[in-house]
């Protein structure tokens, strides 16, 4: 008896904190509890690592020059450690990190928020300045440079259309002997848009390499993504170096342009840039509150958004998965669903989120149904229960390769997405479904097996709904109501929906008999 | 297609998360569950205290053993092979007769000394154990199974499972397998299940997939004639289970042996539900009687009396008739 109370009383702890801070957070803080009429903040971080050697290191990183189409609600600059300095120039604007002595493995991080302002993306009018490239082209290559500029020069009438061709020729599927020659030369996107602003340069255009980022939740270790502008008619207009389309793309953060690299690292070697994206949804309002807040709002929240960005795109999943746990216990304990171990559907599910929710059933059911087959053939062979399982692991493994690739082949990308599925569970899974069916027979697996893809499809349907999604980021302390729930459901001592089945035989039975014994005393006086 | 929790608590019907936390979590201290969960080790318990049990003939335990088999198991035709930590009857291997190498199992089918080995490397490796831990294979002496249940028994072994509750047995059901049960004496798997008065050891009523039945689906006899032999040896025996276990809740698992009579081969820490459907009553309102006595009483045989006379619904001279499950007479 003390033990219910002791579990009433921490629930009740529990929804009091719980509630108590998701209220002060939604009144005082203004965070909305509802993800509606939102708008979409992007949360960009760039993580500068290298290897010190324990010289004076000086790190210097382009950032992105207030673009017209976008405004940065936010800046942070803060590397333990390291001075910082802001330089404008030249249309860039760099920020320096520097520090005296340092040693092993450092990271600079740069984190921005951004808003995309709404209507026509624009491109930048500013005239072009005198173009600093020297077109320096060394003997073979020039004649090649020479020859294929003459050969498009002669099919266009414009900069623009001139940059077309070019594009044209360069990524031709067939190139003739002077784009191999060029094409030779290069091994990255950046080394292309360099060869590319030389070549129009030598015409006398002027152009220059754009890099920007792709806004995209969720992306974790991205590069920039290489284009460039060429000057026509007293507008820049923005190329893709690989497919030609022009005009800045949707969800596309132009970070640096024309300029020098992109990241210069001295007295350190190793150096990597990399960004991560987060999207998450504000109100009009906080956005506008968005400095005030921060400050504000820093010591007394416990936010994920304090944390790096990749971190919190790791808790964007992390912080569902009490979520699948909430539905596994509710159908345990109250429907009394079987399911072929008990969190596994939990992790189906999140497999489920890559995937979505149909072509994820259609792999699952397609790998544990070939490793069933295989599985059968492992289970004549008389092996030892480890070995038979790693066996089986390697089977999963060798089955989601060759969906891969089958599907690659037959042009259905979808398939892809079968490396989701964690295949160490996936093993497991098959295993016990052979032997079930081995014991049991094939009824008690297709209950299972469909138990668990109900669980993990209900799972999967709360943990992708929009609200769900957005009280779980941005109010983890319900994370508290969550665990007193399933406290008090773990108290939880009535009946199970699938008892009210299984016993109705026997209420019915008892029903028979009482109306046979009115009816024997009926009759027997 | 469903009925409501108000209809099945007026029934007294226990229901699984409310056996779970109020009998399992609150009778069962966890540190007891080794004694019943590894069946050696209640087998040396048992035999210790007096308690019979079916003989223990061999261990193998280590992967060496297993090759040593054939030696082992050289003078022995009728044995069976258990995991020691095994659950719902998986992976236990009866073999009934031997020709040489050729074994035959409880069901007729033949199989080899390599299958042995195998099945006994599995149980090694703990395929049929609770949570896939290491596990130790017993091979036991088989019962010799009284004729009384040969009429009523599909290929299987049938065993009688009581409910002992704070160490008063407080249900009992006969456990028959059938051909679709594939021989093992699982309610779920299709054997028969036959609710046994405590006071007489006779059927009240059977079962098979939680419907009513009155004759064996694979032997025809008629299922209400079943009185269990040695019934007044058997109850006390499974209320002594209790003070060896000290579990409050205990499924004790008894077959009845042509020559020594009741053996227990099980006990349980977990026992399931379905004994309620083969009685046609719920559990609870007689875990409330016993929880109201106040006297405690520590001889095995008194507590058996005091169960036969409180829950006993049959007087041992009623003929079975007005049960219901067979047909009245003309």
């Amino acid at each position: 008896m003390s033990a219910k109370i002791k579990v009433y009383i921490a629930a009740g702890l529990l929804f009091v904190i719980g509630l108590g801070l998701t209220l002060y957070k939604n009144i005082e803080l203004g965070f909305p509890l509802l993800p509606g009429n939102q708008q979409p903040v992007w949360t960009i971080e760039a993580e500068v690592n290298f290897t010190a050697v324990g010289d004076p290191v000086l790190v210097s990183l382009a950032l992105p020059l207030d673009p017209p189409d976008i405004s940065i609600l936010d800046q942070d600059f803060a590397s333990p450690g390291y001075g910082f300095s802001e330089k404008t120039a030249d249309f860039s604007r760099r920020g320096m990190w520097s520090k005296r002595s340092a040693n092993g493995e450092q990271s600079v991080f740069y984190r921005l928020d951004v808003h995309e302002k709404l209507g026509k993306r624009l491109e930048t009018q500013t005239p072009p300045v005198k173009s600093t490239f020297e077109v320096d082209f060394l003997e073979p290559l020039k004649t090649a440079a020479n020859t294929l500029t003459e050969k498009v020069r002669a099919q266009s009438a414009s900069p623009h259309t001139f940059t077309a061709q070019l594009l044209l020729e360069l990524n031709a599927e067939a190139p003739d002997q002077n784009v191999r020659l060029l094409r030779r030369q290069i091994s990255n996107e950046d080394e292309f848009a360099t060869l590319l602003v030389k070549l129009l340069s030598s015409e006398g255009i002027a152009a220059r390499v754009v890099r920007g980022l792709r806004l995209e939740d969720g992306r974790r270790r991205q590069q920039l993504t290489t284009a460039i502008e060429v000057y026509d008619e007293g507008d820049w207009q923005f190329f893709n170096i690989e497919t030609g389309v022009t005009g800045i793309p949707e969800r596309f953060m132009v970070w640096q342009r024309g300029g020098r690299s992109l990241l210069e690292v001295s007295g350190a070697k190793n150096s990597g840039v990399y960004f991560s994206i987060v999207e998450n949804f504000r109100g009009s309002k906080d956005i506008a509150l968005q400095d005030k807040q921060s400050v504000e709002a820093a010591l007394i929240d416990f936010s994920i958004y304090s944390l790096p960005l990749a971190e919190q795109n790791a808790f964007k999943s992390i912080l569902l998965v009490p979520i699948g746990a909430l539905v596994v216990v509710v159908m345990r304990l109250l429907v009394g669903l079987k399911t072929s171990g008990t969190f596994m559907p939990i992790l189906i599910a999140l497999a489920f989120i890559q995937t979505s929710l149909v072509p994820g059933v259609l792999i699952f059911l397609l790998v544990v149904g070939t490793g069933l087959i295989i599985r059968s053939y492992l289970s004549k062979l008389n092996l030892l229960l480890v070995a038979r399982i790693s066996a089986v692991i390697i089977v999963v493994i060798l089955i989601m390769a060759s969906m891969s690739v089958l599907s690659i082949k037959l042009g259905i990308d979808k398939a892809l997405t079968v490396t989701f599925f964690p295949m160490i569970i996936l093993a497991w899974t098959i295993e016990r479904m052979s032997i079930l069916w081995e014991e049991d027979g094939p009824k008690e697996v297709l209950m299972q097996g469909g138990g668990s893809l109900l669980v993990a499809t209900i799972a999967y349907l709360c943990m992708t709904n929009r609200i769900v999604e957005h009280l779980t980021f941005n109010f983890p302390e319900l994370l508290l109501i969550l665990l007193g729930v399933i406290l008090l459901l773990g108290q939880y001592t009535g009946y199970r929906l699938s008892e009210l089945r299984r016993f109705k035989p026997m209420v019915d039975q008892a029903r028979e008999q009482q109306k046979q014994n009115a009816d024997d005393t009926k009759t027997t006086p | 297609m469903l009925t409501t929790p108000k209809q099945l608590r007026k029934l007294g019907i226990l229901g699984m998360n409310a056996r779970n936390v109020e009998l399992i979590a609150a009778k069962n201290p966890r540190r007891l569950f080794p004694l019943v969960d590894d069946k050696l080790k209640t087998k040396m318990v048992a035999e210790r205290a007096g308690i019979a049990v079916p003989k223990l003939l061999a261990v193998v335990d280590q992967e060496s053993q297993v090759r040593n088999l054939p030696t082992t198991l050289a003078e022995h035709s009728q044995f069976a092979i258990k995991p020691s930590k095994g659950s719902g009857g998986k992976g236990i291997l009866v073999i009934t007769n031997r020709e040489g190498d050729v074994f035959l199992k409880a069901s007729g089918e033949a199989i080899s000394m390599t299958e042995i080995q195998r099945h006994a490397s599995n149980t090694l490796s703990g395929l049929y154990s609770l949570g896939g831990r290491q596990d130790v294979a017993m091979i036991e002496a088989l019962v010799q199974f009284d004729p009384i249940f040969e009429k009523y028994s599909y290929e299987g072994v049938p065993d009688i499972r009581v409910i002992v509750y704070m160490g008063y047995p407080i249900m009992a059901m006969l456990r028959l397998a059938t051909h679709e049960s594939d021989g093992k004496a699982n309610l779920h798997q299709g054997a028969v299940g036959v609710g046994i008065d405590l006071a007489s050891g006779r059927a009240l009523r059977a079962v098979q997939h939680g419907r009513p039945i009155s004759h064996h689906p694979d032997t025809k006899n008629i299922l209400a004639a079943i009185e269990i032999p040695h019934w007044e040896r058997l109850v006390p025996l499974a209320a002594a289970c209790y003070d060896v276990t000290g579990l409050g809740y205990l499924g004790v698992d008894i077959v009845l042996d042509r020559n020594l009579g009741p053996q227990i081969i099980e006990l349980n820490a977990r026992p399931g539900l379905a004994i309620q459907v083969a009685n046609g009553a719920g559990m609870l309102p007689r875990v409330q009687r016993v929880d109201k006595l106040k006297e405690k009483v520590s001889d095995a045989t008194r507590r058996a009396e005091w169960s036969k006379q409180s829950f006993g619904l049959l007087p041992p001279t009623v003929s079975a008739q007005k049960i219901g499950v067979i047909d009245p007479p003309c």
